[in-house]
């Protein structure tokens, strides 16, 4: 194993640049071992201990010294050639990189960027979010939590934490908000008016949102309290907190509240508290009767499309009179007399729950894997009977996929498989557009309504597809480009989910016309 | 702060950055934080953290702490031994770096200074004796830092051994080092052959007295001036003293030449300060150990007031837990080897001098010395990047040393274990590496890191403290 070795006289690299050249020629094929020092008598003696370095060296400390030992004489001279090449360009290194900014890494390091901050969004995987929430809230932010799986233990923590500090928390699990016009989560891209919504479930909120943007007004602010903010144990902090906050804003003129009815106390006092703001209050507890709700200036909503309207009416300073939407021209299919059922397939899961209250009451034997009102529950959610609606965003069909208004497949696959069932005279659908949904639904669903119409054709029987667009013109969708493409595969839209329900129930019924509300 | 909807939207966005985009596309105002799990995703660690954050007590008590950091007026005041010097160092009592550990676990290169100190003080006649002195529990060994000292490497300090003093002149206390032997065979690195102990010796007997003549003719000297200059000429002094070694023996010169001693004394005194350009290194650690031991003790503060490495374990101490260290297993070091020698020979991460990190020094440092970056194939871009990575897990900067490629700026200081908890940004650490055998001596330099477990541990004991978990 041959060793060379050159001197280059009068050099001076410090150390750590020869230390990396060393570490790059020692590093080339066929090389075993390379050092490049300045000749001290320290160095030498460290080579020699290393085996580098044999007998004497005629050199100074001043002279720089080039060590190589190869494989071959060849490797060892390219070597050598390298070490020089190195010490001639200057300090051994790569390319220069500019100085990163770096992203901030922490909430407390993105509010030193950006000191005027005043709302932190967290959708991180459920089990850090409360300590980020947690985190936001004693730096002064208020708070949207868009995770889920974060317990109530924690979810009071952080209500009782806000309520301390004067902040807003709305979530854990909440999808939807929209403050100032500006969309956070899953929202559509709504008109900014004088309407405040307040509501514990997502696509609640995006409907009202929604219908009210169609019907020509706008909204101040839309804000989402979580799905469990009304429970007795958390006491609807957040609701409250909300109703307030509505109440002190000059821009909101009216105020809607959405949400499953409360438990009973909790009703009690986002009633009184919805009363004392001194604005109308339209309260939509969606299966709640009217008259406990109604007191003072809060009026009671049956469905979301009905508080939507009522709101709009009551910022005209008119009565309200009927709904937002007009009921479609349709020509319903001929049905076999067999053809008996109604399936409705959901991706909102409000959407669901508010269709089995509405169709529990004119349909017999109607199921549900979520059932409320006097639906009972699927034994397999996976077979539906009779009349059954399904929730597509529950947990069970949702571990290990995305929700159903980001990937269609899982309701398209039933969908063609209802249509199979010769007792099926309507599907039911939902179409969610906005911020966070599938960039073009319509799209993925065209396929299997055609495939799920030739099955029924293959059958010799017509089946009836009803659904209703949730969304606005300034969907990054398109509520119109949606709209037309679904009317064009035969789907009959309604305009809003109760509509498109009673529609449904009509066709199921062998009504000539859906019957009023 | 205005409610919510009273004031312009602005989000922090945490997670999904779909999110953050749809803000900005409907014309909201949004920053997306660039977001793991603290702590690892130990969850139980990520709450106390939370319940930390924002807390008034820990906010006053760091702003005092570091207040104490910053008001120290560090002044070489002179020299003196070990022994009678120290406080509480016993009689049969022997110092090393980093948190406590007992002889048997050890690394090799403390083993062999520890062996080294018992021959140069005469407690055994050969290495052997030396070696079953140390197994029998007849010796007192305790870390540097809890008799207000540090060493670099093993940083063994024996009675007999001169300590430099440096005196805080705002308030009158103390903190003290050893002296540095220079490269090759020293016994920081656990050489202990009759070279190192006659350098040792000479140490004691010629080089200390006349420095200690020398500085008591200067009246002392301050120390904070020199480590400033010495950062503009390049220095971060931790890894790279050259500046503040020559800077020094500038200062000490005229005052050694007045001293009366034989010309050739005088000549191996300035031989020997001359030929080591890490002089300076011991008298910069015990400068940050006495900023440190000012801001130690404030009931309620995060901040760190102590790192250090004893080869097997890398310990912190925070200001307000009192004496606890916080430890976690020792990290290898990111570096390059002096010829013949690879990562398989080195020890792990071994010393007190990450002392000059914790207070802003060395790796925090980094931008005032780019030739220390080529120790992990970096660019003088890369030692900015450090320093300016350091300000995010910082209470502030020094109003004492300024970074001239940083436009100027202080030194980040002050390490808030909060923030290193919450952002998963380890402290940088710039270090020697010494080889894992006794007595071989430093084999390469390179960069390390604080381990973040520490910092999690003594998050949780803060949390314990004032949240009485």
């Amino acid at each position: 194993m041959p060793t060379l070795l050159r001197i280059v006289h009068n050099t001076y690299r410090d150390s750590v640049s020869l230390m990396q050249l060393s570490a790059r020629i020692a590093g080339l094929a066929g090389v075993r071992q390379a050092s490049v020092v300045m000749a001290t008598e320290g160095n030498l003696a460290l080579l020699r201990e290393a085996g580098l370095l044999e007998g004497e060296v005629q050199a100074s400390p001043s002279d720089l010294l080039v060590l190589a030992q190869g494989d071959g004489e060849e490797a060892a001279r390219a070597a050598l050639d390298e070490a020089e090449r190195g010490l001639a360009g200057g300090a051994a290194g790569g390319p220069r990189r500019a100085p990163q900014e770096s992203a901030p890494r922490s909430i407390r390091m993105a509010l030193q960027a950006r000191p005027d901050a005043n709302l932190a969004l967290i959708s991180t995987p459920g089990e850090y979010a409360a300590a980020e929430a947690l985190k936001a809230l004693r730096l002064g932010l208020n708070v949207m939590v868009f995770s889920d799986n974060v317990s109530v233990a924690d979810e009071v923590l952080l209500k009782r934490e806000a309520e301390a500090r004067g902040l807003l928390v709305m979530g854990p699990d909440c999808g939807t908000s929209i403050i100032a016009g500006v969309p956070l989560g899953f929202a559509n891209a709504v008109r900014r008016g004088p309407i405040g919504v307040v509501g514990a479930s997502g696509t609640g909120l995006q409907q009202v949102t929604s219908l009210i943007d169609q019907a020509g007004l706008g909204v101040s602010h839309a804000l989402g309290t979580g799905g469990r903010d009304l429970k007795a144990d958390v006491g609807g902090a957040t609701m409250l907190r909300a109703i307030d906050e509505l109440a002190a804003d000059p821009g909101t003129r009216v105020i809607v509240l959405v949400s499953k009815p409360p438990a009973a106390a909790v009703a009690e006092r986002v009633l009184a508290r919805a009363n004392a703001s001194g604005k109308p209050v339209i309260a939509c507890f969606l299966g709640a009767a009217a008259a406990d709700v109604e007191r003072g200036g809060v009026r009671a909503a049956a469905t979301l499309e009905q508080a939507a309207a009522m709101a709009v009416a009551a910022a005209r300073g008119e009565r309200y009179s009927a709904g937002i939407t007009r009921l479609p021209q349709f020509t319903a299919p001929r049905l076999a007399p067999g053809q008996r059922y109604l399936r409705g397939l959901y991706s909102g899961g409000t959407f669901c729950y508010e269709a089995t209250l509405l169709l529990s009451q004119t349909l017999e034997d109607v199921h549900s894997n979520t059932p409320v009102g006097g639906a009972t529950a699927l034994a397999d959610v996976w077979h539906s009977r009779g009349h059954t609606l399904i929730d597509l965003g529950d947990d069970e069909f949702t571990r290990g996929r995305p929700h159903p208004m980001i990937d269609h497949r899982l309701r398209n696959e039933r969908l063609v498989r209802e249509a199979a069932d010769a007792q099926v005279a309507v599907i039911l659908l939902d179409v969610v557009l906005g911020y966070g949904a599938h960039p073009d639904p319509a799209a993925e669903m065209l396929p299997a309504l055609r495939a799920a119409r030739a099955t029924a054709q293959r059958g010799e029987r017509e089946i009836a597809f009803v659904g209703f667009v949730c969304g606005t013109e300034r969907d990054p969708q398109g509520y119109e480009r949606q709209s037309a493409a679904l009317a064009q595969a035969g789907v009959i839209l309604a305009g809003s989910n109760a509509q498109a329900a009673r529609i449904a129930a009509s066709i199921a019924l062998h009504h000539a016309e859906p019957a009023r509300s | 702060m205005p409610n919510l909807l009273e004031a312009s939207l602005g989000v922090v966005n945490v997670g999904l950055a779909q999110f953050a985009q749809t803000i900005l596309t409907e014309g909201g105002a949004a920053i997306q934080v660039d977001w793991q799990p603290p702590a690892l995703g130990d969850r139980a660690a990520g709450m106390a953290l939370a319940r930390l954050t924002g807390d008034s007590r820990i906010e006053q008590a760091n702003a005092e702490a570091f207040a104490a950091f910053l008001g120290t007026v560090p002044v070489l005041r002179g020299i003196g031994a070990a022994g009678g010097t120290l406080p509480g160092m016993g009689e049969r009592m022997i110092l090393h770096a980093g948190p406590p550990i007992e002889w048997s676990r050890m690394c090799g290169p403390m083993q062999g200074a520890i062996v080294g100190a018992i021959l140069y003080e005469g407690w055994a006649k050969d290495a052997e004796q030396a070696h079953a002195l140390a197994a029998s529990g007849a010796l007192a060994f305790e870390p540097c830092h809890h008799h207000a000292a540090v060493g670099p490497m093993a940083g063994v300090i024996s009675p007999s051994m001169p300590v430099w003093i440096v005196e805080d002149a705002a308030r009158g206390a103390r903190a003290f080092s050893n002296f540095n032997e220079g490269l090759g065979k020293a016994l920081r690195f656990g050489a202990y052959g009759p070279e190192v102990l006659q350098r040792l010796k000479w140490i004691e007997r010629s080089l200390a007295p006349a420095l200690g003549t020398a500085l008591a003719q200067l009246g002392g000297l301050e120390l904070k001036p020199l480590v400033a200059q010495a950062l503009i000429m390049g220095d971060e002094v931790h890894n790279r003293n050259a500046a503040a070694s020559a800077l020094l023996l500038r200062r000490l010169a005229p005052a050694l030449a007045r001293t009366r001693l034989a010309h050739e004394e005088l000549a191996q005194v300035l031989e020997f300060m001359a030929g080591n350009e890490h002089f300076f290194l011991n008298i910069s650690m015990a400068l940050c150990k006495l900023a440190l031991d000012a801001a130690h003790g404030v009931a309620g503060s995060s901040m760190v007031s102590a790192m250090s490495r004893n080869g097997v374990e890398f310990g912190i101490r925070v200001s307000g837990l009192g004496e606890r260290w916080f430890s976690a297993p020792a990290a290898a070091i990111d570096g390059l080897y002096f010829a013949g020698y690879g990562p398989g020979d080195a020890a792990r991460d071994l010393g007190d001098s990450s002392i000059t990190e914790t207070a802003g020094l060395g790796g925090f440092s980094m931008a005032a010395a780019p030739a220390i970056v080529k120790f992990v194939g970096g660019t003088p871009e890369d030692a900015t990047a450090n320093s300016l990575r350091m300000r995010s897990i910082t209470l502030g900067e020094s109003d004492s040393f300024q970074l001239p490629a940083l436009d100027f700026r202080g030194a980040p200081c002050g390490i808030d274990l909060r923030l290193v908890v919450d952002t998963g940004i380890e402290p940088v650490i710039n270090t020697g590496i010494a080889h894992r055998e006794a007595g071989v001596g430093q084999i390469g330099a390179g960069l390390t890191r604080a381990p973040l477990a520490c910092f999690t541990q003594a998050l949780c004991a803060l949390d314990a403290e004032l949240n009485r978990r």
